[in-house]
């Protein structure tokens, strides 16, 4: 249980606050957004290791692939729909095709920003970040494998992107849990059917699975935070256990999670894909969680999904 | 108080009343920005609810999208729709009044909410008012921090280019955004010399929270010919309530209710 409501993007902080004790290199670099990143510890503790760029997110981005261009180990974050979107040349040419050392960390994903409407969604990052050769796209769950995952990222030199929600989510791992990278994280295994979510969606994949066994449905529960590279491995695996398997995503029903798993088992182990994720239309207005749950994407809209499917 | 400033205060009232029920809304902004819509939608543009299909009406872009909330209650109090329903539903879930300028509510020309788009659609507006030898006059109004989107000075130079004397913009420079003064995050204390040297027509406003100054400021740049027009409104960030002015804690801060019944205190006090 995260009691205290601890945000992925405080654990990013952490993180990088701990490795920049170490490593006069690591820069952070913001766009009137070290607030919404939670980044401001970073900003008063590094001052010479972090830049503002004012609100210039194509800046952002240009000016943090110079900097790795330079030996800088730079972690470039902005509210996702912003980055995601408008800075999108500047992730593919000066970022993934020069292949330099840029995490981009796009903050408030989803649709995180609820009621401040479609501008402020970002609910085509993956799709856009995942068709950049050379750009590495993740989106992780609780607080515990975020830490991990940034740490990895730490220690390599290639570019991703990391996409996180804005409120927190509930634990679904601890502290001990094994992290790999580029490997899916599993929370249980099923016999009927396998659910593999990414990011805040994981929690609730967790409680729809509970959901279903009080029905006689066994689910399996995959975490695919890792959106490229695919795990393609755990996810045959599970697939070939099931005779349904369901993707939930946060994120538009074009080029994400579902998309991604769609291709791979089309490819190796066709069978039925049900594929749970916000509609191609404008999204109504609300908090995330009510939006979330008018789109059937909550612990009893996947579980009345995947039953039904299973009829 | 002249009609126009106790207009502006009593809408002052409406924005604290609609943002505290909310809980949401970028209520410093709002309150920094509202003198200049007040006097744009009861003095200056050629634009109501009689005319909002019409298309020789005036234009007018919200670039500062964030600042809505605002233009919820000017619009809703010129009739373009009903006011109380804006201030009840404002960013509750299902509501047309989101967050950022949306064109389902009646009086918003266009979608905005991601800052640095606002002055390339007045440009596209007023060139087509040309090339279809209309007389709609387009008004834009942009932030201090969004200035430096460099998509700004794009159209900065495609306005001066195409001599766009039908377009005006209005910077609302109240020298703050979310992380701090403008002046530390990314200076933009210049923005005169800026908009001088690609080519527009800069006019400063002393005191951009003055109807009278405004409205003065409007009227200049309405007769000025070949080229664009740009008013420097030098504007308070949440002006109107003490504890908020000047504050960069209330871009999007949420008052407590004591903070709320202060805050309507003191406009009360001010219409009195
Ligand atoms: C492209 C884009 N980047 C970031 C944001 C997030 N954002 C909303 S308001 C704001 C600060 C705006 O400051 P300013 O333009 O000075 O507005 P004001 O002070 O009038 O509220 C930021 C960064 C956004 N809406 N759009
Ligand atoms: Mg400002």
């Amino acid at each position: 249980m995260n009691t205290e409501r601890i945000t992925n993007r405080q654990v990013i902080c952490d993180t990088l606050l701990k490795a920049a004790q170490k490593d006069r290199d690591i820069v952070v670099v913001c766009s009137d957004s070290r607030g919404s990143a939670s980044l401001g510890p970073f900003a008063e503790r590094y001052p010479e290791q972090f830049v503002e760029m004012g609100i210039a997110e194509q800046n952002l981005v240009t000016v943090s692939a110079g900097l790795a261009s330079c030996g800088k180990k730079v972690f470039a974050a902005s509210p996702a729909s912003f980055l995601a979107a408008r800075s999108y040349e500047q992730a593919k040419v000066d970022v993934a095709y020069s292949e330099v050392n840029v995490t981009l960390i796009g903050i408030s994903g989803g649709v995180s920003y609820g009621a401040l409407g479609m501008t402020h969604h970002s609910c085509q990052d993956i799709a856009a970040m995942a068709a950049l050769p050379g750009m590495r796209v993740y989106f992780p769950s609780d607080r515990f494998q975020t830490a991990k995952l940034i740490d990895a990222l730490l220690g390599d030199e290639k570019p991703a992107y990391v996409r996180v929600s804005r409120s927190a989510t509930e634990d679904v791992y601890d502290e001990k849990t094994d992290f790999v990278l580029n490997r899916a994280g599993v929370l249980r295994k099923g016999r009927d059917a396998v659910i593999v979510a990414c990011g805040e969606m994981v929690p609730y994949a967790a409680e729809a699975a509970r959901l279903l066994e009080e029905q006689g449905i066994d689910a399996g529960v995959v975490d695919m935070y890792c959106l490229k590279p695919l795990d393609q491995e755990t996810l045959l695996w599970h697939a070939r256990n099931v005779r349904l398997l369901v993707t939930v995503e946060e994120h538009s029903v074009f080029g994400g999670l579902g998309s991604l798993v769609s291709q791979v088992i089309c490819r190796e182990n066709p069978m039925k894909v049900l594929q749970l994720a916000l509609p191609d239309e404008h999204l109504v207005g609300g908090t995330n969680r009510e939006i979330f749950h008018h789109y059937g994407l909550d612990g009893e809209g996947i579980a009345r999904a995947v039953k039904a499917a299973l009829i | 108080m002249d009609g126009l400033t106790k207009k502006a205060y009593e809408l002052r009232r409406d924005i604290i009343e609609e943002v505290y029920r909310s809980g949401a809304g970028h209520v410093g902004g709002d309150l920094s920005v509202i003198d200049i819509l007040t006097v744009l939608y009861y003095e200056v543009m050629n634009v109501s609810p009689e005319n909002w299909r019409d298309g020789n009406r005036d234009r007018f872009l919200l670039s500062k999208g964030h600042c809505v909330d605002a233009l919820y209650m000017v619009l809703g109090d010129r009739g373009f729709f009903d006011k109380q329903e804006a201030i009840e539903t404002f960013s509750a879930f299902g509501s047309r009044f989101i967050g950022h300028p949306n064109t389902a509510v009646p009086g918003i020309e266009m979608n905005s909410g991601s800052l640095g788009h606002g002055l390339a659609l007045g440009v596209g507006m007023a060139l087509a008012a040309r090339m279809d030898q209309k007389s709609y006059r387009t008004y834009v109004v942009l932030g201090d921090g969004e200035m430096a989107e460099g998509s700004n000075y794009e159209a900065m130079m495609a306005a001066a280019h195409y001599r766009l004397d039908n377009l005006c913009a209005v910077v609302d420079l109240n020298r703050l955004q979310i992380s701090g003064p403008t002046g530390q995050v990314m200076d933009s204390s210049d923005l005169g010399e800026k908009f001088k040297s690609f080519g527009w027509n800069v006019i400063p406003v002393a005191d951009g929270n003055h109807c009278g100054q405004l409205t003065e400021a409007f009227r200049e740049a309405a007769a000025f010919r070949g080229r664009p027009s740009v008013l420097l409104a030098c504007t308070v960030k949440g002006k109107g309530v003490s504890f908020m002015e000047d504050q960069k804690g209330w871009h999007h801060g949420v008052m407590s209710r004591e903070q709320y019944e202060t805050a309507v205190r003191e406009l009360e006090v001010a219409l009195a």
